[in-house]
């Protein structure tokens, strides 16, 4: 699949009622058969076939998904006329950690991973912010034109990317009716995240979901929305929002289009347009290079490990139903 | 001051209420999501140099872009790419959903590796993979070699420059595709495979006339979202081909080349942009109606 300019699918998460048994049941049975039966499996050549099938489907992955990031980390360890040499060594000789020091130091990329992280954390506030505000908003408070404003705002999701690159570009360059300029400030990248259509679409399906007669009766004690929301929704709500944050940190830190676009001073850059500047202005050695690309791989992939579970149970749980 | 019911003014607040929530973020959605779409079409007709105001010229833009041979050649490359893209970055990881699903160890390592690239930034993967590429002590080569089979150029042929950039693409991104395709399968009823191998349908039968049937709408859905991810392609062509390749140029990269390197012509880019999103537009619509009809 090559999906670029996309978050990953819908991951609808479980309602937080009843439901849920039901549905677990359903799937703890048909995960019991699948194309081939387990029978077939575990009959004499059934069995050597499938230990063959396994072991090839082990050593591709391993090599296809794993490799490349073994030789990106082992490249910057290897001496740099070892990394030069024809044929490349698949086991480093020589071990320096000089080309992550120098990465470090001379590309100047703390500076980079920090403006990335603090991007990230503005849009994740923002979004979140504002999000769950418009998605309370038309599940609950049901305002008069509610259904035009979803419409205008799933209808956005339908918009290409692309078709609103150069006038969204103009529009931060200056912003009507307050005249600023937002290029190469993190404005640039957090205002324009709040239009997230998607997001707010995962949430507002998922405040369908909690009884309104539980809000009724906080209302009835005397709680105002905001009580209510603060006390009442975002609690239930807790799955919810951490898929919606995970998904708002991984996309801020892989976009690359409109970060290039809007930031434009070195100093301001994330690090992913901050690398690609690097590679085309500078000379750099290839093994500074390759230590600069572990190095801005690591976050995205401490946080992989951390919520895997979450992340890849997400995506199963819900994707596309059919 | 006209008197207001009780019940008028309770509904009243209860809006005022609702729209301060939604207010920022509305504000947001306005300007920069619904202004520049209607401003964007605008723009197209207009000649922009941010010195005097804008000046419309009708349909110029258009027409310099039909007389701009680069124009078509992205068009065509843009067309290749999502051609190709279809052919692996789609049939793989379908493939690959329905093979893991029939595994029963290593579950979670495989599901981990296949998601493993969507978390790098996709400058990394392409930055990394350019050194693969590298026709000279690049990997892919010295594999190549090693097996006794011919060595590429990879993206610095002209042959060869479209399908390199797919398949780092496919690498990159077809972790989401599986792992949603396995969702998909595991909500398939086993019942359904039970009864055709009792009517003596072979494996091959099972997934022709069961799964496939079954994904039916998952498929549908993924093809459109991805036939219009991928004509936006930009990232692999910009940074690993630079934005002047005829081989490699797509829609994107144009539109890109036009607003913010050769032409700083905002006028131009926009009207590609258009371009781009009626062609988006208008395929959506048919294939979404081809679709419902094929039931």
């Amino acid at each position: 699949m090559t999906i670029t300019a996309r978050p990953p699918a819908p991951p609808l998460p479980q309602p937080p009622a009843p439901p849920r048994r039901r549905r677990a049941r359903k799937l703890d049975h048909s995960s019991t058969r699948t194309l081939i039966s387990a029978a077939d499996l575990n009959r004499g050549s059934g069995r050597v076939v499938y230990y063959v099938v396994l072991t090839a489907v082990m050593v591709v992955f391993t090599l296809a998904f794993f490799f490349p990031l073994y030789w990106m980390v082992t490249g910057a360890v290897k001496e740099p006329q070892e990394l030069a040499q024809t044929p490349p060594t698949f086991v480093p000789e020589s071990f320096t950690v000089d080309a992550y020091v120098d990465a470090w130091n001379e590309l100047q990329l703390p500076r980079f991973l920090f403006n990335t992280a603090f991007y990230a954390a503005g849009a994740w506030l923002f979004q979140l912010t504002f999000g769950v505000g418009i998605a309370y908003a038309l599940s609950k408070l049901r305002p008069m034109f509610g259904n035009v404003i979803l419409a205008m705002i799933l209808g956005s999701l339908m918009l290409p990317a692309t078709a609103l690159l150069v006038p969204a570009y103009l529009t931060v360059t200056d912003v009507p009716l307050i005249g600023v300029n937002l290029l190469n400030t993190p404005w640039a990248l957090w205002l324009p995240a709040v239009a997230n259509a998607f997001n707010i679409y995962v949430l507002k399906r998922f405040f369908d979901q909690i009884p309104t007669d539980l809000l009724d009766s906080a209302s009835l004690d005397g709680a105002g929305r905001l009580r209510t929301l603060w006390h009442i929704v975002l609690p239930l709500s807790r799955p919810v929002l951490g898929v919606v944050s995970i998904f708002i940190v991984i996309a801020m830190w892989k976009d690359f289009l409109w970060p290039l676009l809007v930031l434009q001073e070195p100093d301001s850059q994330t690090i992913s347009v901050a690398l690609s500047r690097l590679n085309s202005t500078a000379r750099i050695s290839i093994d500074q290079m390759l230590a600069a690309l572990v190095l801005a791989s690591l976050p995205m992939l401490a946080v992989f490990l951390a919520f895997q579970r979450s992340i890849i149970s997400g995506l199963s749980a819900g994707g596309i139903k059919g | 001051m006209v008197a207001l019911t009780a019940r008028t003014r309770r509904r009243l607040a209860d809006n005022a209420m609702a729209y301060a929530f939604m207010a920022g973020g509305l504000v947001c959605f306005a300007l920069f999501s619904w202004y520049p779409l209607v401003r964007g079409v605008i723009l197209s007709f207009q000649q922009v140099n941010f010195v005097t105001d804008p000046i419309w010229v009708g349909f110029d833009n258009y027409r310099v872009l039909f007389n701009d041979p680069l124009f078509f050649t992205a068009w065509r490359n843009t067309v290749l790419y999502t051609g190709l893209a279809l052919l692996f970055g789609y049939a793989v990881p379908f493939a690959v959903a329905v093979l893991l699903n029939e595994l029963r160890h290593f579950k979670g390592y495989l599901r981990f590796a296949v998601y493993l690239p969507i978390m790098l930034p996709p400058i990394v993967v392409v930055l990394l993979w350019q050194y693969f590429y590298d026709p000279g002590n690049g990997l892919f080569n010295t594999v190549l070699s090693g097996l006794h089979l011919p060595e590429s150029q990879w993206t610095q042929s002209p042959r060869t420059a479209m399908l390199s950039l797919v398949l780092v693409s496919t690498w990159a991104n077809m972790g989401g595709a599986t792992l949603i395709y396995l969702a998909a399968l595991q909500n398939i009823p086993g019942e359904l495979y039970e009864a055709a191998e009792i009517e003596g349908a072979s494996v091959w039968q099972r997934l022709r006339h069961v799964t496939i049937p079954q994904m039916r709408f998952v498929l549908l859905v993924m093809m459109l979202l991805q036939i219009i991810a991928t004509m936006q392609v930009f990232i692999e062509p910009f940074q690993m081909t630079g934005t002047s390749n005829p081989d490699t140029i797509t829609v994107m990269v144009l539109v890109y080349r036009y607003a913010f390197t050769v032409n700083q012509d905002f006028g131009l880019a926009a009207a590609m942009s258009v371009l781009l999103f009626v062609v988006l537009a208008a395929f959506s619509a048919i294939y979404l109606r081809f679709a419902r009809n094929v039931d």
